[in-house]
């Protein structure tokens, strides 16, 4: 006799009224492959858990972003944030296709270089440059975003008397109806502190103001307070002119446009409530465009959009660990992959697949991760089918900052897979070993022998 | 396990507890398990009827039985008898 497929015995209380009227099925899709390979062979392969990045979905994300762009306005250039995802191959797809670098350490400066990103061609961001970074950045032309008067003193003493053009940019902070206000970064609009920072530069014909800054914000949810930025932008520019005659060649929006991720607590699904890239780029550049400049005089709009180009594009593998009951009764999950690696789950309530066909039964749960701490929880409340030790998941859109700000704690960082364009696979960063750890670390000969 | 009495359950799954006024729902499996309940079969005898029929290890259902019974009880449909 063939035996009959299992499934684990589960009753449910029936909560009558409280149904939420957008439904939760969305999850309980099973998602089986990406771009074509399937989940499984990607785990039997390269373990689990491990992080698998779509080519063809970023240079997609790319194309529409730039289309957006640049069927509204002549001049744009994108240069890709480097903190949101810096491996190389990321970085390297984005080159082909166009984008500059923005870095802000002068770490990621010598990942851009060694990438053959030209110099002239990245954007040094960021409140930590030595004088030494400076120094650097002159020797490369690279255009250097001044965020405070002791970078700018700094400057000033590198170049002073020396017969340089140093090209750079201030980064503005100002009130763009959006709370809290992003102050910490650059100079301020409202109470004149970037026209201080303008004249300081003016004074010093070593410098060459080139452009001006302004990173209003991460995951903004109205297009509108672009349109507030770019007219504070445009009017710096204006009165720049005005008072020195210099044509300021490019404004920079920095990035800030929402990734379709559904923020932790809310209550819409983000992608219906979240501007598209078409209704950003419309309030930034109808701004510029109708501000009043010459047309020869319009300046190149930059954009170093991170997320909204990446974080669709990267899925994380893993595997049921173990499942248990809280003692309220809730179900509990542990997953093989947590906050370690997942640290987005801090901000966005991650949508999570079985990958593999389940009944339709579907329970509540919490999703631990492996780590033996108390913050290491990847969803507080999902609807997901009966899991089993063993089964596996996908988790969407883990693109944005999960490569730069997991951290090696009680568990080692996985692998990171690429698929190409024809649907290989390719290792664009090994796994982690003992061996990675024991590197870095130096025992005195004293603490060489221990016996117990 | 023991079923309490006045506890209603339909053939799809549906079960109604008049003590509490609380409405459930389970799943074929979850169906037999209470039917073999009420018949008053052991947990081992339960586990042995499963794994004859399923595509599943014992130690598997073991540990899901121990699940579902520990559920039965907090939503009063069942107690544990000795
Ligand atoms: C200066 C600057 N530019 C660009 C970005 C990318 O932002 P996002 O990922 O929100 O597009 C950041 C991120 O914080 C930033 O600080």
């Amino acid at each position: 006799m063939n035996k009959l497929p299992y499934e684990r015995p589960f009753i449910q209380k029936l909560n009558l009224g409280v149904m939420n009227k957008f439904g939760s099925k969305t999850e309980l899709e099973p998602c089986t492959h990406i771009d074509g390979v399937p989940v499984k062979k990607l785990i039997e392969e390269y373990g689990s858990p491990c992080f698998v990045i779509s080519e063809q979905k970023i240079r997609n994300n790319y194309k529409n972003a730039v289309r957006a762009f640049k069927t509204r306005y002549p001049k744009i250039q994108f240069a890709w944030s480097y903190k949101t995802n810096y491996l190389d191959a990321v970085c390297n797809i984005f080159h082909q296709e166009g984008s500059w670098a923005e870095v802000v350490s002068i770490f990621e400066y010598q990942k851009a270089i060694h990438n053959g990103v030209p110099g002239d061609k990245i954007i040094f961001n960021g409140p930590d440059k030595s004088k030494e970074d400076l120094a650097i950045a002159i020797s490369n032309n690279s255009l250097i975003h001044i965020d405070h008067f002791d970078e700018l003193y700094d400057l000033v003493e590198l170049v002073q008397g020396r017969s340089l053009k140093v090209r750079v940019a201030i980064r503005v902070n100002m009130d763009t109806g959006v709370r809290p206000i992003w102050d910490r970064f650059g100079f301020n609009y409202e109470n004149g502190q970037a026209w201080n920072a303008v004249t300081k530069i003016m004074s010093h014909p070593e410098l060459d103001l080139v452009g001006l800054h302004a990173h209003i914000g991460t995951y903004m949810l109205v297009s509108s307070a672009y349109a507030v930025a770019a007219n504070k932008l445009c009017d710096l520019m204006q009165q720049v002119q005005n008072r020195w005659n210099q044509d300021i060649q490019y404004l920079d929006f920095g990035g800030g446009f929402a990734s379709t991720n559904t923020l932790k607590g809310a209550y819409l699904q983000a992608s219906d409530v979240i501007p598209s890239i078409d209704e950003y780029a419309e309030a930034i550049t109808a701004t510029v465009l109708n501000f009043g400049f010459k047309q020869d005089k319009l300046p190149t709009i930059f954009l170093e959009t991170g997320r909204a180009l990446i974080d669709d594009a990267a899925y994380l593998l893993g595997t049921v660990v173990a499942t248990k009951r809280l003692s309220d009764e809730r179900r509990a999950t542990v997953m093989d992959f947590g906050v370690n690696i997942l640290f987005t789950s801090f901000w966005y309530d991650h949508q999570i697949s079985p990958a593999q066909h389940f009944s339709r039964h579907s329970e509540n749960m919490t999703l631990y991760g492996p780590l033996c701490m108390n913050i290491d929880v990847v969803r507080e409340n999902v609807m997901l089918p009966l899991l089993n030790k063993g089964d596996q998941v996908v988790v969407h859109k883990v693109g944005a900052y999960n490569m730069t700000q997991w951290m090696q704690f009680i568990q080692m960082r996985p692998k990171v897979i690429l698929i190409d364009m024809n649907g290989r696979h390719h290792v664009i960063r090994e796994h982690e070993s003992l061996e990675t750890m024991l590197r870095y670390e130096h025992v005195p000969a004293h603490l060489k022998t221990i016996s117990l | 396990m023991h079923i309490n009495s006045n506890v209603a359950i339909s053939d799809s799954g549906f079960i109604f507890n008049p003590l509490t006024g609380d409405s459930f729902t389970t799943n074929p499996i979850g169906l037999q398990i209470i039917e073999m309940l009420k018949n008053g079969l052991s947990q081992q005898k339960i586990i042995t009827e499963i794994t004859t029929k399923y595509l599943v290890e014992s130690s598997t259902v073991e540990k899901d039985l121990r699940d579902y019974l520990s559920m039965l009880n907090s939503y009063q449909l069942g107690e544990y008898v000795n």
